[in-house]
Parts: C-alpha cells; structure tokens; sequence
C-alpha cells in the first residue's frame, strides 16, 4: 500500500472520531479555554492516556523507535504563545479546521485560508529566525523519562493516575 | 447549565489513542517509515503548492520550503481524510450542519460574516505562524508529543492552553467583566 492511501485511510477514521468526540466545533474549543465546557481535554487526555501505553509497547518490543520532536525552548515558548493567542480568536486548531468543515461548519475555511497564509508568511520569515530565536535554548530530542533517568513505565502509570484524578474533577465541577 | 455525565469524549478519545498506535505500527510495518499523527506541516506544503502557482523562483529560493517541499504525502492524506471522515460521521448521524458563525462568536461579536472572516483568518495567520515556529499543533506536540512523554509536547501544550485560556478571556469577556 502507498504511503498516500495509508495516510488516507488513517485519516478517515481520524477525522470521524473526532466529529463523533464532538470536539471539531467552535464551541468546544472556544468553550475549553473559557474553562466552561473540558470536552476537548477529556477526548485529548484520554487519546494521550491509551496512546501512550501502546506506543511505549511498541518501543519496548522495539518494533518502532519513538521520535520526540527537539526542545527548542525559544520557538516552543514564543511559537505555543503565538499559537494559543491565535487558537482562540480562529476556535480551531490545523487539524480540527479540516473536519469543522466537513461537519458543515463552512467559516472554518476562513481559519484554513489564514493558516495557509500564516505557513508561507512562516517561510519567508525562517531564514532570520532559524539563525535568532530557534537557535536558543536547544535541549535536543528530550523526553521525560530520558530527562528524569527513570524507566518510562514509571511515568506512565503516575501520569495516567493524574489524568483520571482530572477526569473525576472535570465531572464533579460538571465541565 | 445543566451537565449530563457523557462517555462520548472519552471513547472517542480512547479511540483515538488505539488508532495511533495502530498508525505508528502500520506506517512502520507497511512504509518503514514510522509516522506520528499532526497536521501543520501540511499547511506548509499548500502554501508551497500556491504559491509555486504563483512565484516558483521564490519557493525554490526559500530555505523552508526546500525543508518541507510541496507533495502530498501521508500526512498530507491524513489532513483530507479528516475531513472525509467529519462529513460520512455527520452525515450518518444527522450532526452535519451548515454553519456561518458559530453561536459563542455570535453572542459577543454579532452575526456578520465578515467579521467572523476576519477573526477567523487572522486568528490563522498568528496560530499557524505559532505552530510552525513551535514545531507542532495541538496534534502532532499534544497527542503525539504526550503520548511519546517528549518534553517538548508537555511545554507547547501548557503554552497552547494558557495563552488560549488568556487571549479567550480577554476577547469573549463581555460587559460587566469575565464570564
């Protein structure tokens, strides 16, 4: 199978799971940072929660390698600021817009239009910033285990233990 | 408001997190080239495929542009069957709804199209910038980085959220003060 129906296929399901988590509206993401409605972080946290176990089998059977993407604290600061500011005027996130549209939710194309254009402004700003704010703080392929010396079944049960604790107080708080 | 207990963001969740795992493993098997879930590499390569369209010498030109060259590759895929698979799940539940400006927009901006066209944009432009100077989204630093336990995912992902949780109270506040 090619690369290109692979990527296809996954997303298909992808995006259906998303539209039945119901976190692809507005209101919903709008909704999290509002801290009004937590569907967002119940459907992530619980993503993260699964996925981590299995893609940590995966890497203990050394079946697949992990690819932690770099700690470059500058961009991940000044870029996750950047993002969140823009996150909550635009209600979607890149992968969220795509699906928004596809449950009929049509002004997500104006999000998708302004991401397009935010990418290419992105590229002709690069060669100044790769030389400035990305060369800043480089801790490298980091990860928590790696950087706490412990085995990552360690963190696991610890973190999914806090995501359950949060789980519970979503629910009570009625978010 | 009224709160009913929902399994429905928890399972789908969860879901979520069997088929990247299954992804992982099938990208690896099939392709032997393991590939995580995002999504904002791809708003570069289709900025790269427009603007080709309209200045190729400049695409060739640009340093980031050679990184992340304009074809449509797996996640490339991903990105368009997320929205195959958002209109075959709305449409087979009756959810899918045509939409101008959605009802929190509403409340505190009115019901122009053009403003929400504008927000909605604009609001692209700072976060895509964002994404890309930050290496991911809240796919590919949030689900992927977190579930790889990669530092990096926990720090964008705090940033993500708090800034949204900042910037989301000072634009939706209304008269008499947050909500």
């Amino acid at each position: 199978m090619s690369e290109q129906w692979l990527g296809l296929i996954t997303g298909i399901c992808f995006g259906a799971l998303l539209q039945q988590g119901r976190v692809l509206r507005f209101e919903k993401q709008v909704g999290a940072m509002l801290l009004r409605d937590m569907t967002i972080m119940k459907f992530m946290m619980s993503a993260i929660l699964v996925g981590m176990v299995g893609i940590h089998l995966l890497a203990s059977m050394e079946i697949v390698k992990l690819s932690p993407k770099a700690t470059l604290l500058g961009a991940l600061i000044v870029g996750g600021a950047l993002f969140g500011a823009g996150w909550a005027v635009m209600g979607f996130c890149p992968g969220t817009s795509v699906g928004a549209v596809g449950e009929g939710r049509w002004h997500a194309v104006w999000a998708i239009l302004g991401m397009i254009a935010g990418a290419a402004l992105y590229a002709e700003a690069y060669a100044a910033l790769e030389k400035s704010l990305l060369a800043w703080g480089d801790f490298g392929k980091l990860t928590l285990p790696g950087a706490l010396g412990v085995s990552p079944w360690v963190i696991i049960p610890v973190l999914g233990g806090v995501f359950l604790l949060v789980f519970v107080f979503f629910e009570r708080k009625g978010l | 408001m009224r709160h009913r207990f929902s399994w429905r963001p928890y399972l789908a969740g969860a879901l979520v997190g069997v088929l990247a795992t299954l992804s992982v493993l099938a990208s690896t098997l099939v392709l032997g080239k393991t590939q995580f879930l995002g999504a904002s590499t791809t708003f570069v390569r289709a900025a790269g495929f427009i603007e080709q369209e309209i200045d190729p010498a400049r695409v060739k030109a640009n340093p980031y542009f050679a990184k992340t060259v304009a074809k449509f590759d797996w996640q490339f895929m991903v990105i368009v069957g997320i929205f195959i698979g958002a209109l075959a799940a709305s449409l087979a539940d009756g959810s899918f709804k045509l939409e101008a400006v959605p009802p929190v927009w509403r409340e505190r901006f009115g019901g122009g199209v053009g403003r929400r066209a504008a927000g909605a944009f604009l609001g692209g432009v700072v976060a895509m910038f964002g994404a890309r100077l930050a290496d991911g989204c809240p796919s590919g630093h949030g689900l992927s980085g977190l579930m790889q336990l990669s530092v990096s995912g926990f720090i964008a992902l705090a940033l993500f959220f708090g800034t949204g949780i900042l910037v989301a109270a000072l634009v939706y506040r209304e008269k008499g003060g947050l909500r």
